[in-house]
């Protein structure tokens, strides 16, 4: 095996292994921190050992046995040096203990690492560099890479993130109870938050992002495994799924981007939606009441249904789109949801819940108001104000082809065409 | 990317012996790892090529050949989908696949891995169609 080859190979196991492996020492040492470094020691040893004499037949276990090993130096080595154990919350004896603990805790051991590296105590961009580190196994350069900033900004953002969760001696453990539900939010935010990283990704160098996606995926499915009784851990890997089923279909090979209605169906991935649709299903099947990431991945599976851009049910969407605005209460909800009507029932159901939006400060510089309010006041014939809605929406947007498209639009409704 | 791993058939398989019990609980743990660690997409077992057919196209037809099918070695006998980072990763994960006397074959899955709107659908939709009528209007 040649270097390279070896080293591809423990790049694979690492990613395979140090979600378990960091959580494990966390129980141990009670330091994430710590753990972290315990982690990466065993990772340096294999790559000086693995290339010359092989990978072992398990990876997992040897380089966890080298991990303990290294606590154990670590623990003596405070010991002698009469560092006081209690300054730490430590002693000698318990971590020896800990030690001895058996494999059986590993899917515990995961799901605390998750809400730990999820912290509210923690901003968000240092929860998501955290999680990508600690339970995706990305480098701290593949994270720089993915959200196109330096790298030394990931790693201070992981340094201070691991000294915050020291210094608020945050407790290594799943919430209960009311907690539990306000922490998953957190930890659901955090996947969710990757996933659109990769997805929505338009500018720059964004080759990796698509990975990215992958990554929040398979986030969101350890934690489904971990916590199968949760709807809404089931409803955002639905959510994720059923999107990233489209992913074939939205670019032109140029990278232009290629919308839901104009995608070619044939090119959506078959599985992703079978998955997306079955968690989505069991997240129905565990509560009556649906929370936004059920509620947005019913509205997706209504795309994903529809075998033709015609078969969709707008009228179903539209109401997903109500029971989502109960939920979570917000005028882009609303926005969205005028548009679902619109498709559904017509522009003129869909002008009264536009008009009421327009007294919204959160969407007054927001140009796609005036851009769909034009839209269905063109299409009812009310071409003045129509004109009127485009140019503002016109010298609301940022981006010139749309300014462009906009101000066309407007000379066409001035002319009082539709 | 996704990978395909394709287990190949043997005299076993093809004779129709079925796993044994162990030989099941062992896969089922080694599944049940796989798809804990979220890579796992899918994954069946196939019968024997006896219960299967081939259906060739030409000019003068279609025409329906019966199993079995006799070259074994290129048969299939069962596979996975796996949704991983690297083509590294999926071997290592396929080292630990309690196989014995086996042989896999792991290809990559064809997918133009890319991505480029938002989450909000009916948008977009909303947009494009706008965009798509001041084309049409201006005759591009």
């Amino acid at each position: 095996m040649t270097v390279t080859e070896a080293h591809r190979t423990i790049d694979a196991v690492w990613r395979i292994e140090s979600a378990k492996l960091i959580a494990a020492l966390v129980r141990m040492v009670r330091d994430v921190g710590l753990a972290e470094e315990l982690a990466q020691d065993a990772l340096v040893a294999a790559l000086e050992q693995w290339p010359s004499a092989g990978v072992p037949s398990n990876p997992g276990a040897w380089l966890m046995t080298i991990a303990k090993r290294r606590a154990i130096d670590h623990f003596r080595h405070l010991k002698m040096a009469e560092r006081k154990h209690e300054e730490l919350g430590l002693d000698l004896e318990t971590t020896q203990d800990a030690i001895a603990v058996e494999p059986d805790e590993v899917p515990d051991d995961l799901l605390r690492l998750i809400f730990t590296a999820c912290h509210p105590v923690l901003k968000t961009e240092a929860r998501v560099a955290l999680t990508l580190r600690l339970l995706g196994g990305l480098t701290t350069d593949e994270i720089a890479r993915a959200f196109l900033v330096p790298e030394s900004t990931v790693a201070q953002r992981i340094v201070r993130a691991k000294r915050t969760l020291a210094q608020k001696k945050v407790p290594y453990e799943v919430p209960v109870g009311a907690e539990l539900a306000e922490r998953l939010g957190s930890v659901l935010e955090v996947v969710y938050l990757i996933f659109n990283e990769g997805y929505s990704a338009t500018a720059g160098d964004d080759w990796m992002r698509p990975a990215l996606c992958a990554d929040a995926m398979r986030l969101g499915r350890i934690l489904a495994g971990l916590a199968p009784q949760e709807p809404e851990v089931l409803g955002l890997v639905a959510l994720m799924e059923l999107q990233a089923s489209r992913s074939r279909a939205r670019v032109t090979a140029d990278g232009e981007p290629i919308l839901l209605m104009d995608q070619n169906r044939a090119k959506w991935d078959r599985l992703l939606i079978g998955h997306g649709l079955a968690a989505l299903a069991r997240a129905e099947s565990l509560s009556a009441r649906r929370g936004p990431y059920t509620l947005q991945a019913a509205i997706a599976a209504c795309h994903a249904r529809a075998g033709t851009p015609e078969d969709t049910d707008w009228a179903r969407i539209a109401a997903l789109y109500g029971e989502l605005a109960q939920v979570t209460p917000s005028p882009v909800v609303e926005l969205n949801r005028a548009v679902a009507v619109s498709m559904a029932a017509g522009p003129e159901a869909a002008l009264p819940l536009v008009d009421a939006l327009t007294a919204e400060p959160a969407l007054a510089r927001y140009h796609l108001l005036p851009t769909v309010r034009g839209d269905l006041l063109a299409k009812v014939g009310r071409f003045e104000e129509a004109e009127a809605e485009f140019s503002r929406a016109a010298s609301l947007t940022r981006n010139a082809r749309e300014r462009d498209l906009l101000l066309a639009r407007a000379k066409q409704a001035s002319a009082g065409n539709a | 990317m996704k990978f395909m791993v394709l287990v190949k058939a043997d005299e076993n398989t093809e004779g129709g012996a079925m796993p044994t019990e162990q030989d099941l609980a062992e896969m089922g743990k080694f599944n049940e790892e796989l798809v804990k660690a979220g890579v796992m997409l899918a994954g069946e077992g196939l019968l024997p090529s006896s219960k299967g057919v081939r259906l060739r196209y030409s000019d003068q037809g279609t025409t329906v050949l019966d199993g079995p099918f006799t070259e074994t070695k290129e048969l299939i006998a069962g596979f996975w989908i796996l949704e991983v980072s690297s083509r590294e990763e999926v071997i290592e994960w396929m080292k630990r696949a309690p196989f014995q006397n086996t042989t896999i074959e792991i290809r990559q899955v064809a997918s133009e891995e890319d991505f480029g709107d938002a989450m909000t659908p009916e948008l977009r939709e909303h947009e494009a169609r706008l965009r798509q009528q001041v084309e049409q209007q201006q005759g591009r």
